[in-house]
C-alpha cells in the first residue's frame, strides 16, 4: 500500500462571532424556550403528539434522520481504514466531528422525547433492558458508538492541548476503536428500520418489508457520503477555502456506487413482495413514494459523467438532494405510510419545529466554532496534489 | 492494477460482512407464542351489549381513574368518545342510516367495546425496551409498570389494536390501559367491566372456557332460546339469563388475529363495521424477534463483522496515520 501525504490537520481560526452563528445562537435559545415549557407542562404542551402518532419530527427528523446524517464519519472510516482507500484520510476529522455532533445531539434529543426521561438508564440496566426489543438495540447501540467517537475524536483534542502520552495511548487502540465505530452504525442504523417491523399492517407497503434493516443501512452509508460532498463544499464557501476536488470528485462515485446497490435494493424488494403497484394507486402516500424516489434518481443524472462530477455546484447539489431522499425515506415509513386508525392526523408544531430547528443550529455552531479553534480541517496552506491518486 | 484489484477484493469482503449485518436468512423463526393453559381474558358478545355503560363507569371507579373529556360542555360527567390514558374502555356505537334495527348491518346500530385485547404475542410487550409493558407467565395478562417505563411510546405505536395511550398532558405522563383488574385478583374480584356487566354481554373467565362458550353460541340457530352467563364464567358467581341468540358473524374475533387475543368478541354486524380490521394470524412480535434474534443471536453476527472490521482497520491503519501524530 502507497502512503500518501496529506496536510496535516490544522484549526481554521477567525472570528467566532458572525451573522451565521449568531442565528445559531438565537435559533438555539428559542428551542431551550420551548424545552423549558415541554418539561415543565408535558408533551401536549408544545407537540402536536397524539395517541394515533405518538412520533412525531422529534423521533423521526431529530433522531432518526439525524442519526443518519450522521453517517459521514461512519462512510468514510470504512472507505480508508476498510477499503484502504488513503487518499481520503483528509476527509475522515471532519466527517468524524459532524458524526460525533450528529449523534451526540440524537442521543440528547431522545431525552427531549421521553415521557418519563428520568428513567433512561433503565434501557441498559439488567432486569429493566429486553433484548427482544428493536428499540433496546437501538438505544444500546448508539450509546456505545457515542462514546466510540469521542474517543475516536480525542487525538483532535490531546493535540490542541499538547498531551503527547494520551494522543499515542488513543492511537494504539485505534485500530480497535475503527473496528467498533464501523460495526455499531451498520447495527444502529439497520435497527432503525427494524423498529418499523413490529408495527405490522400499520405501515403501508411500501415501506413495511422484513428488508427494513438493509434498506435503513444502505441508504445510511449512501447519505453518509452525501452529507461529505455537502458538508466540503458548504465548508469551502464558508470559510473561503480550495474545495477538496481531488477527494470529492471520486468520493462522488464510491457515492453512487451505493446509490446504486440501493436502488436495485428498494425496487428489488417491492417487485419481490409485488408491493410496486400501490406507487400507482392515487394517495399521498405513492406521492411521497415518487418525490422520494426521485431525490435517489436524480443524483444519478446529475452526476453521470466525470465533468460533471467536477462541478462543485452539481455535487453540492446531489448531496442535498440524497440527503433529502434519506429523510423522505424516513419520514414516509415512519409518518406518512403509517396509518393507526381513522380519525388520527399530525403535523407538526412551530414549537416542535422550533426544537428540530435548533437542533440542527447546535451542530452548525458547534461545526464552526470546533474547526475554527481546533485541527480539524486539512491545513489550507498545504498544496493539494494536482490529481487525484 | 493492484490497488484496483485489493479495492475490489476488500469490496466483497465490507459487503459480506455489512450484508450479514442486514440481510435475514429465516434461521431462528420464533413463530407465535403459545397461550397459557390458565391463561384469562373476557368474551364480549356484541348482540348481548345494550350500551349502558355500566362497564366504563365501573372502570373509572376501581382504577381510580380521573375525569376525562366531555364531548359537551355542559355534560356534568365525563363522555369520553375513545380510550385514552384516563380511560381505560369505552362502548362505541356502530350506526348505519336510520339506525333503528339493532345488530343490522343496513339502518342498524351495534355496540362494541374497545379496552386491551390482552394479545398472546404482544406488540407492546415486545416493543418495551425496558420491560414494563409484561406478559404474566400464568394469567397472560399484559401488565404495565410506570416505575419501569421510560415513556418512549413505542407500545403506543405498535399496537395493532391502538390500547395503550400517553398523557401528553402532564409532565410525568404514564401509559394507560386495561390490566383486567389484576390489581383485584388478590382480594378473589375480578374484571369490574364484567361483574357489572348487566346480560352478560362482558363475560370474565378462563380463555379455554370462554372460547368453549364463544363457540356453543356460534352453533345456536338464529332465534334459538338459550342460556346466557354474565359475570365470571369459570365459577358461575352470578344467576344466568334465557334469551335468543343472534344472527352472529360465524367468526371469534381474537381466536387468531395476531396469533390470538385473551379478549375475544363476537358480533352480528361485520367486524370491519365495528372498527376491527381484519390482521394476519402472524404475530408482529414474532417476525420482529426473528429478525432481531437472527440478526443478534449469541452476539454471532456482530462479533464477526467486529472481527473482520478489526483486522482491516489493524491493517491499514498504519498507512494513513503515520503522518498524524507520527506515533504508528
Amino acid at each position: 500500500m502507497s502512503a500518501h501525504v496529506h496536510a496535516s490537520p490544522a484549526p481554521v481560526g477567525g472570528r467566532l462571532l458572525s451573522p451565521a452563528t449568531f442565528v445559531c445562537a438565537v435559533l438555539i435559545l428559542a428551542a431551550l424556550a420551548v424545552l423549558a415549557i415541554r418539561f415543565s407542562a408535558g408533551l401536549g404542551a408544545v407537540t402536536n403528539l397524539n395517541d394515533g402518532y405518538p412520533w412525531g419530527i422529534w423521533v423521526v427528523a431529530d433522531v432518526v434522520i439525524g442519526s443518519a446524517f450522521a453517517c459521514g464519519g461512519f462512510s468514510v472510516a470504512m472507505l480508508v481504514y476498510i477499503f484502504n482507500k488513503g487518499e481520503y484520510h483528509p476527509l475522515v476529522r471532519p466527517a468524524l466531528l459532524a458524526s460525533l455532533f450528529g449523534y451526540t445531539l440524537a442521543g440528547v434529543g431522545v431525552i427531549f422525547d421521553l415521557g418519563r426521561y428520568w428513567n433512561f438508564w433503565h434501557i441498559l440496566w439488567p432486569g429493566y433492558a429486553s433484548p427482544n426489543s428493536v428499540m433496546f438495540e437501538v438505544a444500546a447501540c448508539i450509546s456505545l458508538y457515542i462514546l466510540v467517537m469521542w474517543l475516536e475524536f480525542s487525538p483532535a483534542v490531546f493535540e490542541k492541548f499538547g498531551m503527547k502520552n494520551a494522543r499515542r495511548r488513543v492511537g494504539k487502540a485505534m485500530f480497535f476503536l475503527i473496528g467498533l465505530g464501523t460495526v455499531l452504525p451498520m447495527m444502529h442504523q439497520s435497527s432503525l428500520g427494524s423498529l418499523l417491523v413490529v408495527f405490522g399492517t400499520q405501515i403501508h407497503p411500501l415501506w413495511q418489508t422484513m428488508a427494513l434493516p438493509a434498506i435503513f443501512l444502505i441508504s445510511a452509508i449512501t447519505i453518509g457520503y452525501a452529507v461529505v460532498l455537502f458538508e466540503s463544499c458548504l465548508a469551502a464557501a464558508g470559510y473561503r477555502r480550495k474545495i477538496e476536488m481531488h477527494l470529492l470528485t471520486p468520493l462522488a462515485k464510491v457515492m453512487l456506487g451505493m446509490l446504486g446497490v440501493f436502488l436495485v435494493l428498494r425496487f428489488g424488494d417491492l417487485l419481490v413482495r409485488g408491493a410496486l403497484g400501490h406507487a400507482f394507486e392515487a394517495n399521498l402516500q405513492s406521492v411521497m413514494f415518487w418525490l422520494e424516489t426521485a431525490c435517489f434518481i436524480a443524483p444519478l443524472a446529475l452526476l453521470r459523467s466525470v465533468e460533471q462530477r467536477r462541478n462543485p455546484a452539481r455535487l453540492f447539489s446531489a448531496g442535498a438532494l440524497l440527503m433529502l431522499g434519506g429523510s423522505l425515506l424516513r419520514i414516509n415509513a415512519f409518518l406518512v405510510g403509517y396509518d393507526t386508525g381513522e380519525g388520527w392526523s399530525y403535523f407538526p408544531s412551530v414549537p416542535e419545529l422550533l426544537v428540530t430547528i435548533g437542533m440542527f443550529a447546535i451542530e452548525v455552531l458547534g461545526y464552526i466554532v470546533i474547526t475554527r479553534r481546533f485541527p480539524v480541517l486539512p491545513r489550507e496552506d498545504h498544496a493539494a496534489p494536482a490529481a487525484a491518486h | 492494477m493492484s490497488t484496483r484489484r485489493d479495492f475490489l477484493r476488500r469490496a466483497v469482503a465490507g459487503s459480506a460482512a455489512a450484508a450479514s449485518c442486514a440481510v435475514v436468512p429465516p434461521a431462528a423463526a420464533r413463530g407465535n407464542a403459545e397461550r397459557s393453559p390458565e391463561a384469562l381474558g373476557l368474551l364480549f358478545d356484541s348482540t348481548l351489549c345494550i350500551g349502558c355503560k355500566a362497564c366504563v363507569t365501573a372502570c373509572k371507579d376501581v382504577n381510580d381513574l380521573p375525569l376525562d373529556i366531555s364531548t359537551r360542555p355542559e355534560s356534568p360527567w365525563d363522555t369520553p368518545v375513545d380510550t385514552t390514558a384516563r380511560t381505560y374502555n369505552v362502548i362505541k356505537v356502530f350506526r348505519d342510516g336510520k339506525a333503528t334495527q339493532k345488530d343490522a348491518e343496513t339502518d342498524g346500530f351495534a355496540f362494541m367495546k374497545a379496552s386491551c385485547l390482552h394479545c398472546v404475542d404482544p406488540s407492546c410487550v415486545s416493543a418495551c425496551p425496558v420491560s414494563a409493558m409484561t406478559k404474566d407467565p400464568v394469567t397472560g395478562i399484559v401488565g404495565y409498570d410506570p416505575d419501569a417505563c421510560i415513556g418512549c411510546r413505542y407500545c403506543v405505536a405498535a399496537c395493532p389494536f391502538g390500547i395503550p395511550k400517553y398523557d401528553y398532558q402532564s409532565a410525568t405522563g404514564e401509559i394507560g390501559k386495561c390490566e383486567l383488574c389484576r390489581h383485584r385478583l388478590p382480594e378473589g374480584k375480578y374484571s369490574a367491566c364484567a361483574e357489572v356487566c348487566p346480560t352478560g354481554a362482558t363475560l370474565y373467565g378462563k380463555v379455554d372456557e370462554l372460547m368453549a362458550e364463544a363457540r356453543r353460541r356460534l352453533a345456536l340457530k338464529p332465534g334459538e332460546i338459550t342460556r346466557f352467563p354474565r359475570g365470571n364464567l369459570s365459577t358461575g358467581d352470578q344467576p344466568s339469563w334465557e334469551g335468543a341468540a343472534a344472527n352472529y358473524v360465524q367468526h371469534v374475533y381474537g381466536e387468531t388475529e395476531v396469533g390470538g387475543t385473551q379478549m375475544i368478541k363476537l358480533a352480528a354486524v361485520p367486524f370491519e363495521k365495528l372498527g376491527h380490521k381484519p390482521l394476519p394470524d402472524e404475530s408482529f412480535s414474532s417476525k420482529s424477534e426473528t429478525l432481531q434474534h437472527t440478526l443478534y443471536g449469541g452476539l454471532v453476527l456482530p462479533l464477526v463483522a467486529l472481527g473482520a472490521m478489526t483486522w482491516f482497520a489493524k491493517r491499514h491503519i498504519g498507512d494513513h496515520d503515520a503522518d498524524d501524530g507520527g506515533d504508528q
